[in-house]
């Protein structure tokens, strides 16, 4: 690894000196360079498709593991297939995430499908966070699929991050509930430049007592453009709340869509949305206390995507 | 140390601010008071430099800081305090009473400031400053906001408005622990007796102007008549 390498896995990761414990799969450039597996974490190579089959044993307690890709050359187009067997009970921290260095004219393409199997009780905390970086004008571009499938009494938590650098994406994530589960979701999106930024959720409530809740911050300054359509069905008793709450500046446009859809009495299904500039007040307030307004808006943002 | 010269305000036709002279020495605990809509907030505003007069200067020891904007005065020592104090979304206690100090001050201080202020620091210093607090909450967090800066002058605009009679008990100590505690000017707009109590001197507004400017004994005594003729005849119309 050089030190593009290790900054991209610090940036995406929060890896550092690409030194990693546990169990672990780097990709670089469409090729896995480094693994390690453990007693109850297995990772095996796909045979029919570009990707990796994680196995994670019945009742393991608290192991992280790390995914994370690095795409370092110009005009490569990456597609892998990451499947994810939780067992029962188990109890993980998934770190993944894509770090795009593309340097050149041609466009560096990233397109993730990763999909979750939790069986009955297991949970997973799933971080996921998108970077780009370089000079050149080839685009940075990734697409994220993520499918979760949650049995009984199962749950996961999945942060996303893309807060620089990624000139398109299209993230669609999909759910799958069955009873007693719950599927968190937080996303945090910055957009500039030219950026365009589109987010899909999909998820399904079918078994009672499901629960989701997905929560969108964003911002989009320059003329970026950013999308988020959220779709959420309660096929049973079941409850979700979904937020999209957006800061918008200079000729940004983002355009929320929220669909929820009650297919039973029992379903309580909760939908927010507000898209504004920052407001003249905070801006204010931090005045007051010596911050210019730029050194303001700076903070506002940082604690807004915190 | 602060002199206001000749401000006039108009908005919306209405002249809010009508030639607003005033000199506010060093170490002095001022209230200003009078009915709504007399100017009392805007006074305020001009001074933080919120507002920008159409006319007039505001002169701190002896700089001319009309042209200078809200950031340059918040340098130059002087301090804000909202009456309906800001929320925001993501920014905790702690990041709010860090910017404030303008330096990086560990939990502990913070939680010491906090503690001044009558609030329980533990329960207090990770939570968002949003609509989660309630508003004596947030009113505290304000003052803890102000008190941890240096400051020559502080404003405050209204810090009784949204606040439990509990809270505000509190608030008096805090005042007085402020002025104790600080070589510094004190501005308070307040309609509660028991702030124009431990004011040096009160200045009474009315229609944009100075009515008068005394000791608060006297203002007391006045702000009992025409001041509650005035509020009745609002809530009538």
């Amino acid at each position: 690894m050089d030190k593009v390498d290790i900054d991209l896995l610090k940036e995406v990761a929060d890896i550092e000196n690409g030194e990693l414990k546990g169990a672990y799969n780097i990709r670089k450039n469409g090729k896995g360079i480094e693994r390690n597996v453990t007693e109850n974490v297995n990772i095996v190579t796909k045979k029919d498709v570009s990707g990796i089959d994680i196995i994670v044993k019945e009742n393991t307690k608290f192991e992280i593991i790390h995914i994370p890709v690095i795409i370092t050359e110009s005009g490569l187009k990456d597609v892998v297939y990451n499947d994810f067997y939780i067992g029962k009970n188990a109890n993980v921290i998934i770190v993944a995430g894509c770090g795009i260095h593309n340097d050149h004219h041609q466009d560096s393409q990233h397109d993730g499908i990763h999909r979750f199997y939790l069986e009955e009780g297991a949970r997973v905390r799933y971080i996921e966070k998108h970077y780009g970086e370089g000079n050149g004008d080839g685009k940075r571009i990734l697409n994220p699929i993520t499918e979760v499938d949650l049995k009984q009494g199962s749950s996961m938590e999945m942060e996303s991050t893309q807060i620089k650098g990624v000139d398109s994406t299209i993230r669609e994530t999909k759910g799958v509930l069955e009873a007693d589960t719950n599927f968190v979701v937080t996303e945090k999106i910055m957009t500039h430049g030219e950026q365009l930024a589109k987010t899909i959720f999909d998820v399904q409530l079918n078994g009672e007592n499901s629960r989701t809740h997905v929560t969108s911050r964003s911002v989009a300054t320059g003329n970026s453009k950013q999308y988020f359509i959220s779709k959420i069905y309660g096929n049973a008793k079941s409850f979700s709340h979904s937020e999209c709450d957006a800061i918008i500046k200079d000729n940004a446009k983002v355009i929320a869509t929220p669909e929820v859809t009650a297919n039973h009495v029992d379903a309580n299904l909760i939908h927010e949305a507000a898209i504004g500039k920052i407001a003249g007040e905070q801006l204010i307030k931090l005045m007051t206390l010596g911050l210019t307004e730029e050194q303001a808006e700076q903070e506002i943002i940082k604690g807004f995507l915190k | 140390m602060l002199e206001l010269k000749n401000i006039c305000f108009t908005r919306d036709n209405k002249k809010i601010l009508d030639n607003i002279n005033l000199k506010i020495d060093e170490d002095k605990l001022i209230a200003i008071t009078g009915p709504n809509g007399s100017g009392k907030s805007t006074i305020c505003k001009i001074i933080m430099g919120i507002e920008r007069p159409d006319s007039g200067q505001v002169i701190l020891n002896g700089e001319d800081i009309t042209n200078l904007s809200i950031d340059e005065r918040a340098r130059k020592q002087i301090s804000f305090a909202f009456q309906q104090p800001v929320k925001f979304k993501g920014i905790t206690v702690y990041d709010l009473i860090k910017l404030s100090a303008g330096k990086d001050i560990n939990k502990k201080e913070a939680c010491d400031i906090l503690s001044n202020v009558g609030l329980c620091a533990k329960e207090y210093i990770d939570r968002e400053v949003n609509g989660s607090l309630s508003g004596g909450e947030l009113k505290r967090i304000e003052i803890a906001t102000i008190a941890v800066r240096e400051s020559k002058l502080t404003i405050f605009d209204e810090p009784e408005a949204g606040i439990d009679l509990w809270s505000f008990n509190n608030l008096i100590q805090v005042f007085e622990n402020l002025q104790e505690s600080k070589k510094s000017s004190i501005i308070i707009v307040s309609h509660q007796e028991r702030i124009l109590n431990i004011a040096d001197n009160v200045i009474l507004m009315k229609d944009g102007k100075i009515e008068k400017i005394a000791q608060k004994e006297e203002i007391l005594e006045s702000i009992e008549k025409p001041c509650c003729r005035i509020k009745r005849g609002e809530n009538n119309g």
